[in-house]
């Protein structure tokens, strides 16, 4: 089977909306099919990364710690857009950190998350084939 | 050209279903292949055999299952999105203790990993939806 570029662009605040929850639902089986997979977070989409996510008040499962799991999972190209994040008043350190083992190097424990610009983001959409947007 | 189709919308409430509707049918006109339709997060909704539309006003998923039906296309719903929604075919409603399936004809229940596949296997993927 081939191998093609797949990309998951999230664009939705992870509550108020399924799409985020159902977006990772998508990630996690896609998983299994050994694809060329990264995430783009854009425009709302950013909040979904973000760190001490409390539901209790919205009686909504607070499914945020998944997003820790996908470097277990070989998804580990995690591309954040900073234009999204600096309109919105936030940073990188505002994010759950998000990590994986490198396999090609000694199992050494990497950062998953990269800040791109919107024109670098723009760049590497353009470099896939399957874009999924959610 | 292979295309798949993923439909992220309701029935009537968005007009998603609506054009993905309108772009399989030019598509087939046009020669091309249809490898799959996909309905997922509210999209299942339009698999519903139990809608009934003013009669003025276009049935929705029979226009899918006619469809379906001349061009033998593959319509796959979502199980974990359409086990949320209450969408069950007679398998899925007898395995849940359910009183009742709502399915109409042409459309199958199956996982997430046809969507992927869908991608895999055609040319281009189509997403309609918000």
């Amino acid at each position: 089977m081939s191998v093609k570029k797949f990309m998951y662009i999230n664009r939705k605040a992870p509550y108020g909306t399924i799409y985020a929850l159902e977006s990772l639902e998508v990630v996690l089986i896609g998983a299994a099919f050994d694809q060329d997979v990264s995430l783009a977070f854009i425009g709302d989409g950013v909040y979904q990364l973000t760190k001490g996510q409390n539901t209790e008040a919205i009686g909504q499962k607070n499914f945020s710690p998944t997003y820790s799991a996908l470097g277990d999972y070989d998804v580990n190209k995690i591309y954040v857009e900073k234009e999204s994040l600096e309109e919105r008043g936030l940073s990188v350190e505002d994010l759950m950190p998000l990590t994986y083992e490198d396999e090609d190097d000694d199992w050494a424990e990497k950062d998953s998350i990269r800040l791109l610009s919107r024109a670098e983001l723009a760049d590497i959409m353009e470099e896939q084939d399957i874009l999924f947007s959610f | 050209m292979k295309f798949s189709i993923q439909i992220n919308e309701g029935p009537y409430q968005h007009q998603a279903s609506d054009t993905a509707y309108q772009f399989a049918k030019a598509a087939i006109a046009a020669g091309h292949e249809i490898f799959r339709v996909f309905f997922y997060h509210d999209g299942v909704n339009n698999a519903t055999r139990l809608a009934v539309p003013p009669q003025d006003d276009r049935n929705i998923s029979a226009q899918w299952t006619a469809l379906a039906k001349e061009n033998d296309l593959d319509m796959v719903v979502c199980i974990a999105a359409a086990q949320r929604r209450g969408l069950m075919d007679a398998d899925e409603a007898k395995r849940q203790g359910l009183d009742a399936d709502n399915i109409a004809e042409g459309f199958r229940i199956s996982g997430l990993g046809q969507l992927i596949e869908a991608g895999i296997e055609s040319d281009r993927l189509v997403v309609f939806g918000d």
